[in-house]
């Protein structure tokens, strides 16, 4: 597997995309530092632009790049290969390539405008690890949604209805039972729910670094428990790793399966 | 050798082979012919592991393939059309080949037999197609291993890499090699094939040498006999 | 001329004579003549000094009842053992300095407290140390005195049966200065107490209110340190106070705010900092308030406007990475916000005039939304929030429409 990990992440490294992704991240990072010269408000802006951009790049670019790679893992399924390694090699090296443009990208220009001195620093470590989990998911399920359909055409729909779903029709649905269940108690519900999208989850984690003084504002004794204690962040983290890893499996499900 | 039992595959709806019995213990050349759409390819991608059969058993010497990926180790492959990862050059994509077969690999005879060292550091997307056919050639036969599968090698090659071409199934035929070849090229066939195997409607329709084919369809030539075989399909 | 030259003399003479002739020092220890302060203060004159040195006193219900000034050497112990109020004060002109005083007795059906002065004037309490208590120092119809540089730590688990770390009750002309107050239920209580000082305490950690007015007018507090109290400062049907210069961090729970509000009015609130409170101010029925350069930074929410608050003025004031800037109940706006910068804005100022070109509505939709339901208060940042946000903002349809900063500052104001 790290044979092909290895390949797929020079082929990448090579391509020009991974080099549009750095420089839009650089460019992204220097802007927004040159505008606001404030490390806390840049932050801020960029993790709202982070839990949007990132699955949108990771889906588009993980379906891409299989798609393009198909004549490379037809090789590579007449060698030697076990087959698993071969997909789960390309997916570590799409989402490990992606996931390098981003804490290059926006870490370079951070800490050449100080980071290391600010206070902002362990929200922008939040910021990366977010990203990075963002990243490996939406990379994850890019791949599976090109597993299952040949068609590339489909495929690309697919993925930007995935896209589209998670980061605003989700969240609108779920907005609009909160209001209309209003009468019964909803903490239960609301963090569950938040559970099954990994956009929320990551919007819950910098919740809990910007907003957690709103949050501790609403008297439900499941979301004290949940953003008042340690566990909020536990949970979603733990979560998280659960969208990554489910994905995965069924990458090397359907691997087994398929043919080609 | 190789050894298939009531092989079935369906795409779909497309029923593609529908109980293949194939034994190949033998060495020599074997030419898998039939017209298109006659399941060739998903047979030589089934022994290969890439097509999971619905049903049925391959064995090659004895074991099965099912969830196998080291017996791959036994087989050079060339598939039928070279589309390669565009960023590689060809260097480093031989390289990359021999790395994950780790195996040394006998590329440089073989680079200078089809004159591929001007080309060796520009990347696969600039190549013409011939040249393409000619690196996964050399990709698949420098490595030394029993069994050799060519789906259509001849595609796209000039006169003289074609001749180099025919030279080398020869020498690997004189090691004493099992080698499979799918070809739409008649005389190339005529002149190469120890034995043929016609495939029909996802069944093996014939098996047996040119001399047989010629009596079995009463036709003059090797050419007319395979349209024959064509033919009494549509009866 | 001459007459007031020669008044003067005999004015001097007479001071001198008194504190060295006539007034004497009464030394208090466990191996002197005088072992207890009661005691003392039975065989004391006025202006006489109380000297109390090192050691343990377990005394209760100690009446001085006469100007007298007491002071500890090393902080003497005067312990209560929780059998019910310490010391009284009675008589005009005492003074309580660099004293311990420890267990106040709990009591449900009176307020014990280690230092109660009663209908007294000139008081000074200074450098006193109290723990375990009921009741910290209590003034009662009391005026012209100081409360300077006192500790006061409680442990108060429950509202019922806490008391508050300093009570000014129908007092005027107080100064309150340089004290610590922790973990008592009101760190410093005022009720219908006027011309009232407060300056540079620090109340931290009390349960319910770091600073409590009620029914009290024209008082001022400046430079105090509110943090981590059940909520920092609440103000209540008071009129003309002034609050200047302080600092209220992190005042967080359900009902916990920064400052709160209600049916105040002619305030002026200046110089603050509101720093990760859920809410910075909270405002009910308030008016003729300004609000001048404040800093609301990382509130819930920085200003919760609710009921109804007419003529109140922001100016100048930061609004730095709030969750929210504005938050209001109603369609209706009668409060002017002008020249505030908004961490938030995203215009522009083409003209270079250092304020913004397009206005700036502090108010998002989101805000009654998460009124109406709050646990809608998770759907924060979401993609499709920022979008009815903006909708909103482009046309009001929920929020007061002249709610509006019309000069949002570009820059910081410092």
């Amino acid at each position: 597997m790290f044979k092909i990990l290895k390949y797929s992440f020079f082929d990448l490294i090579r391509s020009r995309w991974s080099y549009v992704y750095l420089f839009f991240y650089l460019t992204l990072g220097f802007v927004l530092l040159f505008l606001n010269n404030d490390l806390s408000k840049a932050v801020i802006t960029l993790m709202n632009v982070i839990i949007i951009l990132v699955p949108l790049i990771g889906t588009i670019f993980g379906v891409m790049y299989y798609y393009d790679s198909k004549e490379f893992t037809e090789l590579l399924l007449a060698q030697p290969v076990k087959r698993a390694s071969i997909f789960l090699g390309q997916y570590l090296g799409v989402a490990i390539s992606l996931s390098l443009s981003l804490l290059i990208g926006l870490g370079l220009p951070f800490v050449l405008y100080g980071l290391f001195q600010s206070s902002a620093i362990w929200d922008f470590v939040l910021l990366l690890v977010t990203g990075t989990f963002l990243t490996l998911i939406f990379t994850g399920l890019a791949f599976n949604i090109a597993l299952y359909n040949e068609n590339k055409i489909k495929g690309f729909s697919y993925a930007i209805l995935l896209w589209l779903f998670m980061a605003v029709i989700y969240d609108g649905l779920f907005l609009m039972s909160l209001i209309l269940l209003e009468e019964y108690p909803l903490d239960t519900f609301s963090i569950g729910a938040t559970l099954f999208n990994p956009i929320d989850l990551s919007r819950i984690l910098i919740l809990l670094k910007l907003d957690i003084s709103a949050l501790l504002g609403y008297t439900g004794a499941v979301f004290q428990k949940f953003f008042g204690t340690g566990l909020g962040f536990l949970m979603a983290l733990s979560a998280l790793a659960l969208w990554v890893a489910l994905p995965l499996l069924n990458i090397y499900r359907k691997s087994r399966k398929k043919d080609f | 050798m190789i050894h298939i039992e009531n092989l079935y595959k369906s795409f779909g709806k497309n029923k593609v082979l529908e109980g293949i019995d194939l034994s190949i213990s033998e060495k020599g050349i074997f030419a898998i012919l039939g017209p298109n759409g006659s399941g060739k390819t998903t047979l030589i991608k089934s022994i290969l592991g890439m097509v999971i059969p619905d049903s049925g058993t391959i064995s090659l010497n004895g074991n099965s393939i099912k969830n196998k990926w080291n017996y791959r180790n036994e087989i050079d492959y060339l598939p039928q059309i070279a589309n390669f990862p565009s960023n590689l050059t060809v260097r480093e994509l031989i390289k990359m080949i021999k790395d994950l077969r780790n195996l040394p690999g006998e590329d440089e005879q073989l680079i200078e037999l089809f004159k591929l060292s001007p080309f060796l550091n520009k990347k696969l997307s600039n190549l013409s197609g011939g040249t393409k056919q000619k690196v996964n050639l050399v990709l698949t036969l420098m490595f030394d291993s029993p069994l050799i599968i060519l789906d259509e090698p001849t595609t796209g090659l000039d006169p003289i890499a074609l001749l180099h071409l025919k030279n080398l199934i020869i020498q690997e035929k004189a090691k004493g090699k099992t080698i499979l070849i799918t070809s739409h090229i008649m005389s190339f066939v005529e002149e190469m094939a120890d034995q043929i195997v016609f495939l029909l409607e996802g069944k093996v329709y014939f098996k047996g040498d040119i001399k047989t084919l010629l009596t079995q369809t009463n036709e003059p030539n090797f050419e007319r006999a395979i349209a024959n075989l064509l033919t009494e399909q549509n009866v | 001329m001459r007459i007031f030259f020669i008044y003067k003399i005999v004015f001097l003479i007479a001071c001198f004579s008194i504190t060295t002739g006539w007034a004497k020092t009464i030394t208090v220890c466990n191996t002197c003549d005088i072992t207890s302060l009661k005691k003392a203060i039975a065989v004391a004159e006025a202006e006489d000094t109380i000297f109390i040195k090192e050691g343990t006193y377990k005394e209760f219900n100690i009446i001085v009842d006469k100007p007298l000034i007491i002071k500890g050497e090393n902080f003497p112990v005067i312990d209560g053992e929780d059998k019910g109020e310490i010391i009284r004060i009675t008589a005009d002109g005492v003074t309580i300095d660099g004293l311990f005083i420890i267990n106040v007795g709990t009591s449900y059906t009176s307020d014990h407290a280690a230092i109660r002065v009663v209908r007294s004037e000139d008081f000074l309490i200074q450098n006193v140390v109290l723990e375990k208590l009921f009741f910290g120092i209590y003034l009662e119809k009391s005026n012209n005195g100081k409360v300077y540089h006192n500790k006061i730590i409680g442990d108060a688990q429950d509202e019922y049966n806490s008391g508050n770390g300093i009570q000014l009750w129908y007092c005027k002309n107080v100064v309150v200065d340089r004290n610590i107050v922790q973990k008592t239920r009101d760190g410093i209580y005022l009720e219908f107490s006027d011309n009232i000082t407060i300056n540079n305490n620090i109340s931290t950690e009390n349960l319910r209110y770091g600073l409590h007015f009620m029914f009290s007018n024209d008082d001022v507090y400046t430079n105090n340190t509110f943090e981590n109290n059940g909520a920092g400062v609440a103000v209540m049907f008071s009129k003309r106070i002034k609050m200047l210069n302080n600092t209220f961090h992190k005042n967080w729970g359900t009902a916990a705010f920064g400052l709160l509000l209600k049916e105040i009015n002619d305030a002026e609130i200046s110089g603050n900092t509101f720093e990760e409170n859920t809410v910075g101010i909270n405002i009910e029925g308030s008016n003729r308030i300004t609000y001048h350069k404040n800093n609301f930074i990382r509130n819930g929410y920085a200003v919760k406007v609710l009921g109804a608050c007419y003529t109140n003025v922001f100016e100048n004031n930061n609004f730095l990475y709030n969750s929210f800037d504005i938050s209001y109940n109603s369609r209706i706006n009668d409060n002017v916000f002008v020249n505030n910068y908004w961490s938030s804005y995203t215009g522009y100022d083409l003209d270079r005039d250092g304020i913004g070109d397009i206005p700036y509505r502090p108010v998002k939709l989101f805000s009654y939304i998460v009124n109406r339901t709050p646990e809608t208060i998770i759907l924060m940042r979401s993609l499709f929030i920022d979008i009815i946000d903006f909708s909103e903002k482009v046309s009001p349809v929920f929020t007061p429409d002249n709610l509006v900063d019309e000069r949002p500052k570009m820059k910081k104001i410092e």
